[in-house]
């Protein structure tokens, strides 16, 4: 509740403090509209074209059912993930063994492309939505998993003794010392994972479904339909910027207030 | 709050060891209520250890620690202060820990840290913004704010310049005899506990030991800095504490009379040397002199 309203309150002072972030994705569109000026619409339409096919099929309501199915997909698994992921990374990193034995698995969940997956994916769920919430989990649960893993291993001796000296209770111990610290590993690779699910839904949506916007893209592509490809390539980085920095960040800076005023 | 006579803590016949490796061996001492005992020795004689045993943090493996005093509390080497907390939490963690209500132990954690020369503005602040000697504080407040009987201290000045010291001294020695508060401190530098204490004890390693002890018999407070000086070099004087700190014997520059290095510390009142040193023979072949 505290964190809400904290997230409320400095939502203004923030949202002012993103002027540079937009200059640069400004700088951005200036770079695309210099391309499609030097290579023509085909190669790549103005921005501005994209723009306007993406506000027609916003407009005629044809964007929304397939937005809502990749979001849907992408949260589910991403949830999914963060939820495996964390708890499962905790425990690991709780216990010497259990850390030992599950980096190599890790490192071969992160090493096998997610398009393999994808193969593997549709041969054992066919074209529903198991298959792409299946390949966000396993393209994202190891980046959130390393992350827990990783901030349950480097918290400080030191301060784990202290503890014991001042005799914490077991739940002062989880919520007083090894949350706070494991959050601050945790969230950047909570907004790593976040990427990472959207790129790959898109991409299994592209291969194996009927709907979603991978499948439209798939369809945009074979009409040779650069505008629409671009436009729909805005609307997903879009939500993911939108998801990205009004809800993860805000709270990552909340949460993590001590580290971040340096003197 | 004054102690009671009887509170005490009482260490009899201790030894411990990690896998084969001895570390602590036949220890025996008490601290009463009102009195400061320091355990000097070089590092790695096994002082952390049984510092830690005292404190109930490691399990007795042989021998006796029974601890008599009605609360303990503990401060560290270094400040070990929780970076996402402010300095006013840090202080207040033991009282969160004993389940006191959030405004009453903010207000106890506030009225000891004033008094402990932290200003207002810094109990918002978190650690990193803390300089070495104001963590310094906050650590020592941390544990005198549980208003312990017995405090245990594992060389928590050893990082400061010696202004901070001084000054952390005073408040400690001020604290400590209003409150009639047991202390046992460990540290390895002799003037450290030639200033605090009313008993030294002096351990040798390999196998960890206590292998003199040294009363001082003038009040802490009435210490002044000739008097530290003056006992320190006695002390190091002492053939038992040059031997535990590897240190060559003493060469005699000017004619003294045979025997002299172990008359010394009884010929000055202030310092009274109560158990005599083992022959120094064994340590000759401790690990650490090796």
């Amino acid at each position: 509740m505290t964190l809400l309203r904290a997230w409320l309150a400095g939502l203004p002072a923030y949202l002012w403090s993103g002027w540079g972030a937009i200059a640069s994705l400004f700088l951005l569109l200036a770079a695309w509209e210099a391309v499609s000026l030097a290579y023509g619409p085909l190669v790549m339409p103005a921005p501005r074209a994209a723009f306007a096919t993406l506000w027609g099929l916003l407009d005629s309501g044809a964007a929304w059912p397939e937005l809502t199915a990749t979001a849907r997909r992408a949260l589910t698994g991403y949830a999914l993930s963060v939820v495996a992921g964390s708890v499962l990374g905790l425990l690991a990193g709780l216990s010497m063994t259990a850390s030992m034995m599950s980096r190599p698995l890790v490192t071969v969940l992160m090493g096998t492309p997610p398009i393999a997956w994808l193969v593997l994916a549709m041969l054992w769920f066919g074209a529903g939505d198991g298959t792409p919430v299946f390949t966000v989990i396993v393209a994202s649960f190891p980046v959130i998993f390393i992350g827990a893993l990783q901030g349950t291993r480097t918290l400080d001796n030191h301060l784990r003794g202290m503890a014991e000296a001042f005799r914490l209770p077991r739940r002062m111990m989880l919520t007083d010392v090894y949350l706070p610290h494991v959050v601050s590993y945790l969230f950047p690779a909570w907004i790593a994972a976040l990427g990472t699910a959207w790129k790959v839904v898109v991409m299994a949506e592209l291969l194996a479904t009927q709907d979603g916007v991978g499948a439209a893209l798939a369809v945009s592509r074979s009409h040779l339909d650069t505008a629409a490809t671009m436009a729909w390539i805005v609307a997903v980085v879009g939500l993911l910027l939108a998801v990205e920095y009004l809800v993860l960040e805000p709270v990552k800076r909340e949460v993590e207030r001590w580290r971040e005023q340096g003197t | 709050m004054t102690g009671d006579s009887r509170a005490a803590l009482h260490v009899r016949g201790l030894s411990h060891a990690f896998v084969r490796d001895e570390v602590l061996s036949g220890i025996d001492f008490r601290v009463r209520a009102g009195e400061v005992v320091a355990l000097v020795g070089p590092s790695g004689c096994g002082k952390t250890t049984l510092l830690h045993l005292a404190a109930g943090l490691l399990k007795v493996q042989d021998g006796q620690v029974d601890n008599h005093f009605a609360s303990t509390a503990f401060m560290f080497q270094q400040p070990r202060l929780l970076p996402w907390k402010t300095a006013l939490d840090n202080i207040a963690l033991g009282l969160k820990a004993a389940g006191i209500r959030r405004a009453e132990r903010h207000f106890r954690a506030r009225e000891l840290a004033l008094r402990l020369g932290l200003a207002h503005r810094d109990l918002g602040k978190f650690s990193h913004q803390l300089s070495g000697g104001m963590q310094s504080r906050v650590a020592l407040a941390r544990a005198l704010v549980l208003a312990p009987e017995l405090l245990l201290l594992d060389e928590p000045f050893s990082a400061l310049d010696v202004g901070l010291k001084e000054e952390l001294y005073r408040l400690l020695l001020a604290h400590q005899a209003e409150r009639h508060l047991g202390v046992l401190m460990i540290t390895h530098d002799l003037m450290e506990a030639v200033r605090l204490s009313d008993l030294i004890l002096v351990m040798a390693p390999a196998p960890g030991r206590i292998v003199c002890r040294f009363e001082l018999d003038r009040a802490a407070a009435s210490r002044d800095d000739g008097w530290v000086y003056r006992h320190t070099a006695e002390l190091l004087q002492t053939p038992a504490v040059r031997a535990s700190f590897c240190l060559p014997p003493v060469v005699a520059v000017a004619p003294s009379p045979p025997g002299a290095g172990r008359t010394h510390a009884q010929v000055d009142k202030g310092l009274r040397l109560i158990v005599p040193p083992v022959p120094p023979v064994a340590l000759a072949g401790g690990k650490r002199c090796g």
